[in-house]
């Protein structure tokens, strides 16, 4: 009897943490190739970045020159764009990369490949990184350049913002991924649109105290509030709170357990559905 | 007397069934496909075929019923065999931007294939993409995207081929050239092949067998000769037709119907 996989090269190992990384490599790489292939895409990921630190930058010189309170707090605002914008291209980055599986009609292969679900996560979660770095780098050294405002400055307080705002981003890119496998292309927007839906009530341009009573534990309940509020007391108290920002990590760690599930969930639900075959709106 | 074990079938469907709310897909289809053997699933549009496809693949669960390859129920564990499946399909796209040469290295990762340039160069070689390895996708002919589709769908040396409509849109010789490579592929490495195709000359020249679906249901499950000579036509195409409008088990010695 002809044993059919008998003659066959053998395949590298489909098991085990080598086998993952080497799965969620190739994603990686497959992204990588597409962010160097348009440079009109690596510039994209800059612009706003860019627009938006040069608006709040010279909108804080203005009030220096005004306000007292601008003047002792050099660097509130633009350091608050900055980890905004950390935020919002994380988010993007992540959500973006797995819509190009969409647009270029490439999901079915990934779906009937060997990928799993917890790899193509992992992938999207790196490749955010990637496009974070892309944009923020040259704007953190611009923002140095053009208001002296050294956001390295703020030392391990600055590591402690980026983890957890990095983390509030994964976890609004899975819930985002997640619509949009379960419903296609008509919930792009979602993608797009969901992160500024913290923009209000996560008090990152003013403080805590300024939201009315009954949205207060509302806005406590993300964790992004306790990395601008953090901020603030840096920059205007020199304290860096770290209490807050082991909350803010361990409502982000329950976020994110909770946005993976939901992402497994609606892929279950896509696959109920049978709306991963249909890759349309 | 000892009997040898009979062999694990490549595929083994068992009265599948998927239904989208009040619409039947798929209604209670089972079929077996031994390995090495190329088969066609057939049937005019809405006949169930892409639901089959999908539900084999894991990418649309049952309603009830079970999809296996390799023994491995696909709707529970598909991970376990998917590396030893691959699939092509013009309706599936390859990232645009990309050159065919990165493609063809980023499914190789994810699929695990050893000495990955090797094999690429091999396939390369093999499907004559050498003069086009290095532009993006996006800017090949037809043609040339079903060749690298077919060069994608080889990488792993897959034991169970899921083609569909694997010349769709191609002229004639190139969608020739394409099913010589895969006879060749089938007779080389003994796969198990599942053809969804539109084009009877094709499943007549490539399939041993013909699975056919109407409304969610198999309706035929014989080789092609024995198709034609029980519909009484000479080729697998008026068959097609017959079924395709009503006329499954009437005037089976008549002409071609006309619309």
């Amino acid at each position: 009897m002809t044993e059919t996989h008998g003659t066959r090269p053998r395949l590298l190992a489909q098991t085990g943490p080598a086998a993952s990384a080497r799965r969620i490599g190739g994603l990686v790489l497959r992204y990588w190739y597409v962010i160097r292939s348009s440079w009109p895409r690596m510039a994209e990921l800059i612009y706003w970045p860019l627009l938006q630190m040069l608006m709040w930058g010279f909108l804080q010189t203005h009030l220096a020159k005004t306000t007292s309170f601008a003047a002792n707090a050099a660097g509130l605002f633009i350091g608050g764009v900055l980890l905004w914008d950390i935020l919002v291209r994380s988010q993007l980055g992540f959500s973006v990369a797995f819509l190009e599986e969409y647009w270029s009609r490439n999901l079915g292969h990934l779906m009937m490949s060997p990928l799993r679900p917890f790899e193509l996560i992992a992938a999207l979660m790196i490749v955010s990184l990637l496009k974070l770095s892309v944009a923020m780098v040259p704007v953190a050294f611009l923002a140095y350049v053009f208001f002296g405002f050294n956001v390295l400055s703020l030392g391990f307080a600055f590591a402690a913002f980026f983890a957890n705002l990095i983390l509030t981003s994964w976890t609004l890119g899975l819930i985002s991924t997640g619509v949009v496998l379960r419903w296609g292309l008509g919930a792009e927007s979602f993608s797009w649109l969901i992160v500024f839906v913290l923009l209000p009530v996560a008090c990152v341009y003013y403080p805590l105290s300024t939201l009315p009573g009954w949205l207060q534990p509302v806005a406590l309940a993300l964790p992004p509030t306790y990395v601008f509020e953090g901020l603030r007391a840096l920059v205007t108290e020199g304290v860096f709170r770290g209490g807050d920002m082991a909350m803010a990590l361990a409502l982000n760690l329950l976020y994110f357990c909770l946005g993976y599930a939901a992402f497994r969930w609606f892929l279950e639900e896509a696959r109920r559905s049978g709306s991963l075959v249909q890759m349309g709106e | 007397m000892l009997h040898s074990p009979a062999p694990q079938p490549a595929v083994e469907v068992t009265d599948l069934r998927k239904a989208y709310g009040n619409v039947v897909a798929v209604d209670g289809v089972s079929f077996r496909l031994e390995p090495g053997t190329v088969t066609a699933l057939l049937g005019g549009n809405g006949a169930g075929k892409t639901t089959t496809i999908s539900m084999l693949m894991g990418l649309v669960v049952p309603t009830s019923g079970m999809a296996r390859i390799f023994g491995v129920d696909m709707a529970r564990h598909r991970h376990k065999v998917l590396h030893r499946v691959n699939f092509e399909s013009p309706y599936v796209d390859i990232p645009m931007r990309m050159t065919v040469h990165q493609n063809l290295e980023v499914f190789a990762r994810i699929y695990g294939v050893p000495d990955r340039d090797v094999r690429i160069a091999t396939l390369a070689e093999e499907l004559r993409l050498g003069d086009f390895l290095n532009r993006p996708y996006g800017k090949l002919s037809a043609g040339q995207k079903t060749r690298v589709s077919l060069a994608k769908a080889l990488l792993n040396h897959p034991e169970l081929l899921l083609l569909d409509e694997p010349t769709a849109s191609l002229d004639p010789d190139t969608a020739d050239w394409v099913r010589t490579r895969i006879e060749t592929y089938c007779r080389d490495e003994n796969a198990t092949v599942l053809l969804a195709s539109h084009n009877m000359a094709e499943v007549e020249r490539l399939a041993s067998r013909v699975i056919m679906l109407e409304k969610g249901r198999v309706i035929a499950d014989q080789t092609p000769r024995s198709l034609v000579e029980h519909y009484g036509r000479q080729t697998l195409e008026e068959v097609f037709l017959d079924i395709a409008r009503g006329k499954r088990d009437a005037d089976t010695t008549g002409a071609r119907h006309d619309d």
